[in-house]
C-alpha cells in the first residue's frame, strides 16, 4: 500500500514536471533568441545556449522602430481605460444592485447578455461609427469604450456587492449621502479587493488587445505595443533577434505584475466559473 | 446593431453612398465567395480539434495539482505563465518555433529520430499547429477547474474510500458529476473563443498556405478592410454571430442529459 502510494506521487511529479517544461520552454527559447544575433540563430546544428549575449538587440529595438513611443501610447491607453473601468463598472454594478427602478432585471439581463456577444461581431459596426465620427486614427475609440463599463466586470462586481449588508449604505442614506458619495465613500472601500481585479484584467484586456488598435490606428507614431510588434516583420527581412527582444520586452509588465497580484488573477478568474 | 444590420443589405465601399440591396449579400457569400465556405470550415476544424483536448489536458493538469503533493504552487504558477503571454508575442514565437529549419520544435523531433514537419507551411498541418498553440495556452482553463476541483465537498471522496472504491469511481462517481457544470462553462467560453480565431493566422501564415488557414474573422477582415467590401463583411459578421448563437445553444441544450446541478437533487 505504501510503496503504491510512493509510486504515485512519483508519477504525479513526473507528469507536472514534464506539463511545466513544455510550458517553459517556449519563453525560454524567446528569451534565447532575443539575446542572439541573426547569424547565430540560422547556423545548424543549433545553438541551443548562445555563448555570448548579445544585448545589441535590445538597443536596436529602440532604434529600428519608435518602439519607446509604442511603450508610452500603451501606458497612456491602458491607464486611461483602467480608470474608466474602474468607475462605470462599480456605478453600473452599484445601480442595478442596490437602486431599485423599473426595467432593473431587464437591464441586468440585457447587460449580462452582451457577455455572449463575441467582441469580432461588433467590430464593422463599431469602426463605422467610429469613422462616421471622424474619430478613426486617434486615442478615443480605445479609451471612451471604457467608460461605458463591461458585462463580466459588472456581473463580477455584482455578486460582490450582493455580500455587502444594505445595513451600511442606508445608515449613510440616512446620515444624507447622495449616491456618489456612498458610492465613493462607503462601498469603495469596501470592494477594494474586487476593484483590483477588475484593475488588472483590465490592464491585461488592454496591454494584450490587437483588434482595436488594429483597426482604429494608422500612424505608426499611434500605434501601440500590440500591433507595434508587427512592424518588425517583414517578407523581405525580418530581424529575428531583435523581434525576439521586442516581443520580450512587451510581456515583462505583464509578468512582473502577476508575480505582485497573483492571488487576484485566481480569484478574478473563477468568479465567473463557479458562482455563475 | 440597426446600423449594422441595415448596412448588411447595402452594397458599399464606403466611398459612395450605401446601396440598398437586401438579402443579396447573403446570398452572395453562400453561392459565389467559395472562400467563405472554407473558412468556416477551417474555423470549425480550429474548434473542434482545439477545445477538446484542451479541455482534457487541462482537467487532467487540474487534477494532478488537486492531489496532495508539495511545491502544487510554484507548478501552478508555471502552468498559468502562458496565458499571461499576448496573442501577438505568442503568434510570433511560435512562429519561429515552428520554423522548419531553425526551429525548436523540429529540432527535437529531429533528435528523437524523426523527419522534420512542415508545421505552418504545409496545408495539412497548418490548422492542427495553431491548435497545439491555442492548447499550449492552457491556464485560465486549468485555473477555473482547480478551483471547481476545491469545490467538491471531501466528505463524498471520502464516502468512496470507505466503500473501498479506487481513484476511476472517485473520478467517475464524485469528481465528473459535480464538476459537469464548470465542464459547460469552460466548453461554452472556449467554444466562443475559438470561432473568434484571427490574430494567429493573420500573423503568422496569412491565411496561408493556400487559405488553408484562413479563418472566419480573418475573411471578414479581408473583405472589409482590404477589399472594401462592407455590406458583405457585415452580412458575414451577422452570420458568425448566428453560427456562434447556434452552436452555444446546442451544446447548452444537450448539457442537460450531462450536467449535474446539486441543487436540482431529488
Amino acid at each position: 500500500m505504501r510503496s503504491r502510494r510512493i509510486g504515485a506521487a512519483i508519477g504525479i511529479y513526473l507528469l507536472l514536471v514534464v506539463g511545466a517544461i513544455i510550458c517553459l520552454v517556449p519563453l525560454f527559447w524567446l528569451i534565447r533568441s532575443s539575446l542572439m544575433s541573426t547569424e547565430n540563430m540560422f547556423k545548424l546544428p543549433l545553438i541551443l545556449f548562445p555563448r555570448e549575449f548579445r544585448l545589441q538587440n535590445y538597443v536596436d529595438v529602440f532604434t529600428m522602430v519608435p518602439f519607446a513611443r509604442f511603450y508610452a501610447n500603451t501606458v497612456f491607453v491602458v491607464t486611461f481605460n483602467i480608470i474608466g473601468a474602474l468607475i462605470s463598472n462599480l456605478m453600473i454594478a452599484y445601480g442595478l444592485a442596490r437602486i431599485e427602478f423599473k426595467g432593473r432585471k431587464l437591464m441586468f439581463s440585457l447587460s449580462i447578455g452582451t457577455l455572449m456577444l463575441p467582441a469580432n461581431v461588433q467590430l464593422i459596426p463599431l469602426f463605422l461609427e467610429w469613422n462616421w465620427f471622424g474619430k478613426v486614427n486617434t486615442f478615443l475609440p480605445l479609451t471612451v469604450p471604457a467608460f461605458f463599463g463591461n458585462a463580466f466586470f459588472i456581473f463580477m462586481l455584482y455578486q460582490f456587492l450582493r455580500t455587502i449588508p444594505r445595513d451600511f449604505d442606508e445608515a449613510a442614506f440616512m446620515d444624507g449621502a447622495s449616491y456618489p458619495v456612498i458610492i465613493a465613500r462607503v462601498i469603495f472601500p469596501l470592494m477594494k479587493p474586487a476593484m483590483a481585479v477588475v484593475a488588472i484584467f483590465q490592464f491585461m484586456f488592454t496591454w494584450n488587445d490587437f483588434m482595436s488598435p488594429l483597426l482604429f490606428l494608422n500612424d505608426t507614431n499611434k500605434y501601440t505595443l500590440a500591433i507595434g510588434i508587427r512592424t518588425f516583420i517583414s517578407t523581405f527581412y525580418t530581424p529575428w533577434g531583435v523581434l525576439m527582444a521586442a516581443a520580450t520586452l512587451t510581456i515583462l509588465p505583464l509578468i512582473v505584475l502577476f508575480f505582485i497580484a497573483q492571488r487576484y488573477f485566481v480569484s478574478g478568474l473563477t468568479i465567473g466559473g463557479i458562482k455563475g | 446593431m440597426g446600423l449594422s444590420l441595415y448596412t448588411s443589405m447595402t452594397q458599399w465601399d464606403m466611398l459612395s453612398k450605401a446601396q440598398f440591396v437586401g438579402f443579396q449579400n447573403y446570398i452572395r457569400i453562400f453561392t459565389e465567395d467559395k472562400l467563405f465556405l472554407k473558412s468556416i470550415q477551417n474555423t470549425l476544424y480550429f474548434t473542434f480539434l482545439s477545445v477538446p483536448l484542451q479541455m482534457i489536458i487541462a482537467l487532467g493538469g487540474a487534477l494532478l495539482l488537486n492531489s496532495q503533493v508539495k511545491g502544487k504552487g510554484v507548478f501552478r504558477t508555471i502552468f498559468y505563465l502562458p496565458s499571461l503571454i499576448p496573442i501577438v508575442v505568442s503568434s510570433v514565437m511560435w512562429l519561429w518555433l515552428f520554423n522548419y529549419q531553425y526551429g525548436l520544435i523540429n529540432y527535437f523531433l529531429n533528435l528523437l529520430g524523426a523527419d522534420r514537419v512542415k508545421w505552418i507551411d504545409s496545408t495539412k498541418m497548418v490548422i492542427p499547429s495553431l491548435a497545439i498553440m491555442n492548447i499550449w495556452n492552457i491556464g485560465n482553463v486549468m485555473v477555473i477547474f482547480l478551483a471547481g476541483l476545491q469545490g467538491i465537498p471531501t466528505d463524498l471522496l471520502e464516502a468512496v474510500d470507505i466503500d473501498g472504491g479506487r481513484y476511476w469511481h472517485k473520478f467517475r462517481f464524485v469528481i465528473l458529476p459535480l464538476l459537469s457544470p464548470v465542464i459547460l462553462y469552460n466548453m461554452i467560453v472556449n467554444v466562443i473563443k475559438c470561432l473568434q480565431l484571427f490574430v494567429e493566422p493573420y500573423i503568422m501564415t496569412n491565411g496561408g498556405p493556400v487559405n488553408s488557414s484562413l479563418s472566419f474573422v480573418l475573411h471578414i477582415y479581408n473583405n472589409a478592410f482590404k477589399y472594401g467590401k462592407m455590406g458583405i463583411a457585415n452580412a458575414m459578421s451577422w452570420v458568425l454571430f448566428i453560427l456562434t448563437m447556434i452552436i452555444s445553444l446546442i451544446i447548452f441544450k444537450t448539457s442537460n442529459q450531462w450536467t449535474f446541478y446539486e441543487g436540482d437533487k431529488q
